[in-house]
């Protein structure tokens, strides 16, 4: 009857304070909850910071993971933006080193295909290496990554997470 | 007019109606009791240890009803209590426990009795927080009270540094807090419940699951008032035990791991699962996949993350179990007609009665028996072990008896000190702890607390020398390779213990011990002595008394199911 493993999304609203991300984190690691990423900020309210969270789990534990995490009494309000129309990115920088003049051309290149749909910047460069800005979803995120490993042999990546907001169609309705 | 910290703590519990605390002293709380020895009508207990502190508080509070407040200090004093905190969380005691911070200049520098109480305990306490500012400490004592006793009941760490006791601030403590992101359920959703009563009175073979949530809402007079109306037979959990007068024609017994017979082959095959209060633990389903295969199941619990969490659901329904109770019962009209399957159960009960061995001695059955006739009311404690468990299947459950037992995290040593605690909080009830040899030494210490209080409270030893419960797997399922389940002194040349020698010497001798505080010891070797000495163990007035009874190593708890096997599949014999 276990349905399917698929990326979840939640976004939560928590209070402003120390310990909060500790225990909400906690909680994932103590009940071995398939933690993706987690990313946390403060709001246009300054007691209030919000969340993004990417689980991966089927439908029965995902329902646990939302009833857990409501029963925290520093959690305000737990949102499921799984189904729901979202805006995503998340930032990603990617180092290429140790490439020559072709080579650069070449990630010159990558970054214009990937620059659609966000936004993919060469912000430095060296005598032998460059380094991207990209703000993409994750996904558009990974394959970049998987692009550049396989043409690449010394890539660096830093990845933020990803962050979540409703499209404003949903938030008005 | 501002005043200090450790002032406006004590106010605080003054306003909290708190009228007994359980502490233990230290350098960082040392301002607190300064101030609470100022204090008139506050009943201060010094127990010997804080994890039987909060086992203490354990007690107090399901005696009474009542919050249990415990005042620990840093470090040391604040793991301690850890574990006492953690039978709290899984057996869901109201408790706030106070601990003693180092002061705030001095946290993160690894100081002296420096630990972070607060994150070692998060995920076993409902909130915990360290009061940052002398002006937050008013507020967050009261969501201390309000978190740990609304909803569903818990423990609450709130961690004070030392400068917060003893600088000025507002003297105000607050009648309410309002807390955002708290919300306990205080409704019952309707249409889920005349759902749920429809399915019931359809169902041919109806049966309520009452589990310690129905305890805690005290709502068991609702509970046997709905079953008697409509003729529903009613199993307990462990926790539930109590909830519904064992002698009632409706009740069946305990269900799980050590439950009856009638009671899992009930479950195993009704049609329609009343579950009210519980959360379905593995020690009460057995196999998940084979749990009232059966049934259509409703379940009632305060907790909405409890519910379809391991048993999936039918009906859910997140309320109170008074709430729903209540108005489940303006519904009940006429009784169904459960003749057939109440004989079924009958039957199941007669072919396999709870009903041990009596040609080995003294036997466990018999002491419970006898335990029955001489406190027929009052409160029954125990540890975790065997004795337990036969404590479980053969305690009787008059109405107004009650059943204190540690279910959730089944903590040895639990027993004595949270008998002590419910005769703090109940001075007018027998209270009769019953204990195994092996968990009644990891808080025995606390003799000395029981006597400096003058509590006449009955201590049962069930002693069969042998960590029994972990014996009882090594003899049934480890080739009776009974390596360090032996409390005694035997040893062959191999350095293993003697299981079957006759008379082995153990240690230590508890009735010297006992005597040794000033409590009496009685030591039990036949069955004609038990009752002359439970009734002579009554009769105490200002001192415990400590009864041992020897029993045969080789006793074990039947019936039994083994973990993660069907509740239907049980070893009887
Ligand atoms: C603190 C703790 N340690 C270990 C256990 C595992 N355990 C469960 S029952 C038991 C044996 C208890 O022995 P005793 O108190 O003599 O009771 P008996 O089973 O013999 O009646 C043990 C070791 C536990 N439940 N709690
Ligand atoms: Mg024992």
């Amino acid at each position: 009857m276990a349905s399917k493993m698929k990326n979840r999304w939640i976004a939560l609203y928590v209070e402003n304070q120390v310990g909060v991300l500790a225990k909400v984190s906690g909680l994932f690691s103590g009940k071995s909850y398939n933690l993706q990423s987690l990313t946390v900020g403060t709001t246009e309210h300054e007691d209030v910071s919000r969340m993004t969270i990417c689980v991966t789990s089927d439908d029965v534990t995902f329902e646990q993971i939302k009833k857990q995490l409501n029963c925290m009494v520093e959690v305000i309000k737990v949102m499921d933006l799984t189904d729901v129309p979202i805006h995503m990115k998340e930032i990603l920088f990617a180092k290429i080193k140790k490439i020559d003049c072709l080579q650069k051309q070449e990630v010159y290149q990558i970054a214009n295909v990937f620059d659609q749909g966000g936004s993919v910047e060469i912000t430095d460069i060296g005598e032998d290496s460059i380094l991207m800005e990209c703000m993409l979803t994750e996904r558009r995120n990974n394959e970049l990554i998987a692009l550049l490993k396989k043409q690449f042999k010394h890539v660096e990546v830093v990845r933020g997470g990803a962050v979540a907001i409703e499209s404003i169609s949903t938030s008005c309705r | 007019m501002d005043i200090t910290g450790r002032k406006l703590f004590v106010k605080a519990l003054q306003e909290e109606g708190v009228d007994t605390i359980f502490a233990y002293p230290g350098g960082m709380i040392i301002d607190i009791v300064d101030e609470l020895y100022k204090t008139e009508g506050m009943h201060v207990v010094l127990p010997r240890h804080e994890q039987a502190l909060v086992h203490e508080a354990e007690g107090y509070a399901k005696a009474t009803g009542k919050v249990g407040v415990c005042l620990v200090t840093s470090g040391p004093g604040a793991t301690n209590a850890i574990t006492g905190i953690a039978d709290a969380h899984y057996d869901s005691i109201p408790l706030v426990v106070f601990t003693g911070q180092v002061s705030q200049n001095l946290i993160g520098n690894d100081a002296f009795q420096e630990v972070d109480i607060v994150g070692m305990t998060r995920s076993i306490t409902k909130y915990g927080v360290t009061v940052k500012d002398r002006k937050d400490l008013g507020r967050i004592i009261k969501m201390a009270f309000q978190i740990a006793t609304s909803g569903k009941p818990g423990p609450v760490v709130i961690d004070i540094p030392k400068d917060i006791q003893t600088k000025s601030g507002s003297p105000d403590y607050p009648d309410h807090v309002d807390i955002r992101g708290y919300k306990p359920n205080e409704t019952v959703h309707i249409g889920q419940l005349k759902k749920a009563f429809k399915m019931l009175r359809h169902a041919k073979r109806p049966l309520i699951l009452a589990g310690g949530g129905v305890n805690i809402a005290r709502a068991g007079d609702l509970l046997v008032e709905f079953a008697e109306k409509m003729q529903i037979p009613v199993v307990t959990t462990i926790m539930g035990k109590g909830a519904m007068p064992t002698d009632h024609v409706l009740y069946i017994g305990n269900s799980g791991m050590h439950g009856k017979y009638a009671s899992n082959k009930a479950i195993s095959e009704c049609d329609v699962l009343f579950s009210i209060g519980t959360r379905f633990n593995d020690r009460i389903t057995g196999d998940l996949n084979e749990f009232a295969p059966r049934a259509k199941i409703i379940h009632v619990d305060i907790d909405a993350a409890s519910i379809s969490r391991n048993v999936v659901v039918d009906v859910p329904i997140t309320a109170d179990a008074r709430l729903a109770l209540e108005k489940l019962a303006e519904y009940a009209d006429e009784p169904m007609d459960t003749t057939k399957w109440m004989n079924q159960i009958m039957k199941w009960d007669d072919e396999y009665p709870l009903d041990m061995r009596r040609d080995r001695g003294l036997c466990p059955q018999i002491i419970m028996e006898e335990i029955n006739k001489a406190f027929p009311e009052g409160i029954v404690v125990t540890d975790v072990g065997q004795h337990q468990m036969w404590a479980t299947q053969y305690i009787d459950m008059p109405a107004g008896k009650k059943f204190i037992t540690s279910g959730g995290l089944g903590t040895m040593g639990f027993g004595f000190p949270a008998a002590i605690g419910a005769k703090i909080g109940s001075p007018d009830k027998p209270v009769v702890c019953i204990t195994g040899d092996g968990g009644f030494q990891m808080n025995m210490q606390e003799m000395a607390m029981a006597i400096t209080e003058k509590l006449p409270l009955v201590v049962c030893i069930i002693n069969n020398r042998y960590l029994g419960m972990v014996r009882q797997m090594q003899q049934i399922f480890y080739g009776k390779r009974y390596e360090i389940t032996y409390l005694g002194k035997e040893l062959d040349e191999s350095g293993k213990c003697v299981a079957e020698t006759e008379e082995p010497e153990y240690a230590p001798d508890f009735v010297k011990w006992a005597e040794s505080y000033g409590a009496k010891g009685i030591r039990v070797t036949s069955v004609d002595e038990v009752g002359p000495a439970l009734v002579e163990a009554a009769k105490a007035t200002d001192a415990p008394v400590v009864i041992e009874f020897m029993i045969a190593s080789e006793e074990i708890v039947l019936p039994m199911v083994k973990g993660g096997n069907p509740i239907s599949e049980m070893i009887l014999k």
